[in-house]
């Protein structure tokens, strides 16, 4: 299901584009971001510079090992490409683009990142499948937010998370703290698998909750039964058809229990009469002391099946896989790839990001209304992504505040010496 | 005593080789990290003979890793068993078991093989990627499971000793932490959490718990309960012993100049260890005629050699390498020189003539039968030779399929062959985990109707052969060959003189040298 705000189409691209790239990107903030300090003088220049670029241009043509020397280049060379996507790569142990044969590029430190995407779930989601989204479904996405976000924060120690909208239909992360850019590929997929619980694909029971349930799911738990009842029986009506009630049935092992529940389910109509029914149902069984040990979890189980963050872990195994880049334009749906506060991942909604020609609707109209007035005001400002920035922004001052007591403590510990 | 001898050995390696980093001399504990390599002379016959003790023992971790998960029960037993079984015994000794003199001096002298046969192994595993890989994963499995078979007292030693001592959190915190610390076990319940000490690490050294979500995490830091303190002694251990491989491997260079080492050292990561299915005594030669061949082909042949078999029927000709290989096996089928002669002429003669032949091709197949050259009664080719031997290239055939062939080709060739999709499917999972041995052991359990066995890896093409005609012809055993399981017996397919010694310390010297100390 579409909505009515978009009224974008793909074809303006080649005409919007160049504004876009010319007038609204924030070079300044991004070129903060992935300079990582060298202005404190905390990492050398090559963090920059040998990082690798890729851009497709129109008719899909792609483009990998770009890198620039600064700011100045990497604007000049996206105006002059306008390239339709911006991926970010690797940083290497030289210059990606002065690669040749005699030059084997090792990839040295990338940010650790992390890609949800809605089609993952299409065996729950009850509304829409494939690329599409609705406001009924992304919810799932916001709950994957809390969930992986609080992991890092506390159980990884990560601070500098900056989670962007994919600007179509799922969300990515870039773990932007020093350790983490430098960890190993092994060490990324052990993250990756310590945050996986749920291996996509087929319906059915896809884990067991035994007597020690590990604090990871613990708190992801606490997390999800805050949001299951407005988005399982809300938004999705997960048991409202005969279809959904029989992939509830599965999770229940218990044949006993499944029996009961599934003529319970008979007797009623709504899914909110049929999750309250089951919740007794088990309640009760769970005190007769008649439910095996595999089985006596099966609630929790069905929560978390429904709602446990579903990642695409090879993207976060690799350090040189590529993932698109915040503030590019998703070219089907002209939206702009803009930067979520986790913290408030509650009121993102990805239907009002604004789309690039709504950007630059508002930035005409706000020329027009203005002219001659001699304002300095700066041009993203005048458009409505200013409030994404704003979100950047905050991201960026907490990485550049770790720079400068990194750079306290490091003047310190010289100083003993 | 034992342990004083021990540590005044140490003292005085340390003075030696001036290397304050690491204190543990090879023979004070049964755990070693193997920091120090060996010094003194060793002779020809002890370096093959402990390389190979080495490899036996690295190859079954190998296979019942496949088959039992690892730290388990059966595991463990079955790995004790089969040690026992072997004559390994070594493997299963622990700290303090000598009782008098003689087995002080007996188990300085396992430490002192333990120590060599590592080291040699090192030099032969350092190659590739690919052997270094399979060399370090059973390395740690062996670490893995003679360190839980030792008591808590001999593995604090054993920590003290290589500087891994790693201290536990207060009570305070732990106690702080209960609820979550028991929830990141699988099963610990209160009274083993009171005797458990936790030890707080960051998290990227204790990898192998953090994917498998059995530490708690905190902030970056994992706390690993005492019972799980082996796996980040693996960790450290499997990281050194990475970094050592990769250097022997830059050095490598050096110990090629020692000629003499050198043929044996690449082959031994080809040494197969069961029965070599050379100039076959039992077996009447001139039983199988080549007319036989196509029919037996069918019947009993491994893939690596149906494929051979197709190639030079329908090309009438194969590239050396596939010649040899083929040329070998038949002659371990039992085709006598004349018949494998038949066979080889009646095929290229379709397209060459009788004379070029006889000039370019029949001097090779006298070779293989050791008519010819060094006179050496050739063996046919191993699995382990097939696998780690030269990739064919383009019209080549010969190789192991399970190695070579390109994943969907092979899906569907198994396809070809009468197993069901599923049969073909648990064929496949094993390619993908670089198990082409078992993955072929699966496939001739499918064809021939047999439960799939994990334990008896198909070793080699001919050992295949045998044992589908004794499930197919069971009553031909008792007139005919006694085919035996394999025999473990060593059979390096390069040329060796068992009774050369080389010059005095050149063995040691070459292994000091390439390892960089
Ligand atoms: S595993 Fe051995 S017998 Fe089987 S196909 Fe490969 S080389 Fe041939
Ligand atoms: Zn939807």
């Amino acid at each position: 299901m579409d909505d009515e705000h978009s009224k974008y189409d793909p074809a303006i691209l080649p005409d919007y584009l160049p504004i876009y790239y010319r007038r609204l990107f924030p070079y300044k903030e991004y070129f903060r971001w992935l300079s990582y300090g060298n202005a404190n003088g905390l990492v050398s220049k090559s963090t920059f510079q040998n990082r690798e670029f890729s851009f497709t241009l129109k008719d899909d043509i792609y483009i990998r090992y770009q890198s620039f020397a600064d700011q100045a280049e990497l604007e000049k060379e996206i105006i002059k490409r306008c390239p339709y996507k911006i991926d970010i790569g690797a940083v290497y142990t030289s210059k990606p683009k002065d690669r040749s044969p005699a030059i084997t590029l090792t990839p040295v430190e990338k940010e650790l990142v992390f890609d949800i995407d809605m089609t993952d779930y299409d065996d729950v989601r009850t509304c829409c499948s494939g690329a599409d989204i609705c406001h009924k479904c992304w919810p799932f996405m916001t709950l994957a937010i809390k969930v992986i976000d609080r992991a890092l924060k506390d159980d990884f120690g990560f601070q500098h998370r900056l989670w962007v909208y994919s600007g179509r239909r799922g969300v990515h992360c870039w773990v932007c703290d020093e350790e983490a850019r430098k960890l190993s590929v092994s060490a990324r997929s052990a993250v990756a698998e310590y945050l996986t619980l749920i291996k996509g694909g087929n319906t059915g029971k896809k884990f067991t909750l035994y007597e020690n349930v590990h604090p990871l799911i613990q708190e992801s738990y606490t997390l999800i039964k805050k949001g299951f009842l407005d988005l399982a029986i809300v938004k999705q009506d997960f048991l409202g058809s005969k279809v959904e009630c029989n992939k509830f049935l599965k999770f229940i092992v218990d044949d006993g229990l499944r029996k009961l529940l599934e003529a319970e389910f008979e007797s009623l109509d709504t899914s909110k009469q049929r999750w309250a029914s089951a919740v007794n149902v088990v309640r009760t069984t769970l005190e007769q002391g008649s439910l095996k040990r595999n089985g006596r979890h099966c609630i929790e189980e069905v929560m978390l099946s429904f709602c446990y963050p579903r990642l695409d872990i090879n993207v976060t195994k690799g350090l040189n896989h590529l993932l698109k880049s915040p503030f590019c334009i998703h070219p089907k749906t002209g939206r702009v790839c803009v930067p979520i506060d986790p913290e408030d991942a509650d009121s993102f909604d990805p239907f009002t990001v604004p789309t690039i020609s709504q950007l630059v609707d508002e930035f005409n109209e706000y020329e027009e209304k203005n002219k001659g007035s001699g304002d300095t005001v700066r041009d993203v400002k005048k458009t409505s992504l200013q409030k994404s920035l704003k979100i950047f922004e905050k991201f960026l001052r907490k990485l550049e505040a770790s720079w400068t007591s990194k750079k306290i403590e490091q003047n310190e510990a010289t100083m003993e010496f | 005593m034992l342990i004083g001898g021990g540590k005044k050995r140490v003292r005085k390696v340390q003075k030696v080789s001036g290397d304050g980093q690491s204190s543990q001399h090879p023979h004070s504990h049964t755990l070693q990290f193997y920091r120090i390599p060996p010094l003194g002379n060793i002779s020809l016959q002890e370096f093959e003979r402990f390389a190979v003790e080495r490899l036996k023992a690295l190859k079954l971790f190998e296979n019942v890793s496949l088959v039992f998960t690892r730290g388990s029960e059966e595991y463990k037993n079955k790995i004790r068993t089969e040690l026992r079984k072997m004559g390994l015994k070594t493997f299963l000794r622990t700290m303090g078991q000598e009782e008098n003199d003689a087995d002080v001096d007996a188990s300085h002298e396992e430490r002192r093989r333990d120590n060599i046969s590592h080291f040699i192994l090192r030099l032969a595993y350092c190659k590739s990627e690919e052997l270094r890989r399979w060399f370090i994963q059973q390395e740690v499995d062996l670490f893995r499971f003679r360190f839980l078979q030792e008591s808590a007292v001999s593995i604090k030693e054993f920590l003290e000793q290589n500087d891994l001592a790693y201290a536990a959190i207060s009570q305070e915190e732990k106690a702080k932490l209960r609820r979550r610390l028991i929830g990141a076990t699988f099963d610990m319940g209160d009274g083993l959490f009171d005797s458990s000490d936790f030890y707080r690490v960051p998290f990227t050294e204790a990898l192998d718990l953090v994917r498998g979500r059995k530490v708690y995490l905190r902030h970056g830091y994992a706390y690993i309960p005492s019972s799980e303190l082996v796996s980040l002694v693996c960790a450290c251990f499997r990281l050194e012993l990475s970094k050592a491989l990769a250097r022997t491997a830059r050095m490598f260079p050096i110990i090629e100049e020692q000629e003499r080492l050198l043929p044996m050292l690449n082959h031994i990561n080809e040494w197969y260890l069961g029965e070599d299915y050379g100039s076959r005594k039992t077996k009447a030669s001139g039983e199988v005629t080549a007319n036989m061949v196509d029919g037996l082909c069918q019947e009993s042949f491994p893939p690596c050699m149906q494929q051979l078999n197709r190639a030079v029927r329908t090309d009438h000709h194969l590239k050396y390498n596939g010649r040899l290989q083929y040329g070998l096996f038949l002659k371990g089928v039992g085709l006598s020189l004349d018949e494998s002669m038949r066979f080889w002429r009646s095929e290229f003669t379709k397209l060459i003539e009788l004379e070029k032949f006889e000039r370019q091709y029949a001097y090779s197949i006298r070779y293989n039968y050791g008519k010819e050259g060094r006179r050496k009664d050739y063996t046919p080719y191993s699995c382990m030779k097939l696998i780690m031997g030269a990739p064919p290239a383009a019209g080549d055939h010969h190789g192991c399929p399970f190695r070579f062939t390109a994943p969907d080709l092979l899906a569907q060739r198994l396809k070809g062959m009468k197993i069901s999709s599923t049969q073909a499917d648990s064929v496949m999972e094993m390619v993908k985990g670089n198990h082409y041995q078992l993955a072929c052991s699966r496939c001739f359990a499918a064809v021939h109707d047999q439960p799939p066995d994990d334990m008896v890896a198909i070793d080699h093409p001919n050992q295949y052969f045998e044992l589908s005609q004794r499930i197919l012809h069971p009553e031909k055993e008792s007139t005919g060959a006694s085919l035996k399981q394999p025999r473990p017996s060593l059979r390096s397919t390069g040329t060796m003189n068992q009774g050369e010694c080389l010059p005095s310390g050149a063995v040691t010297q070459t292994v000091e040298e390439s390892l960089g100390r």
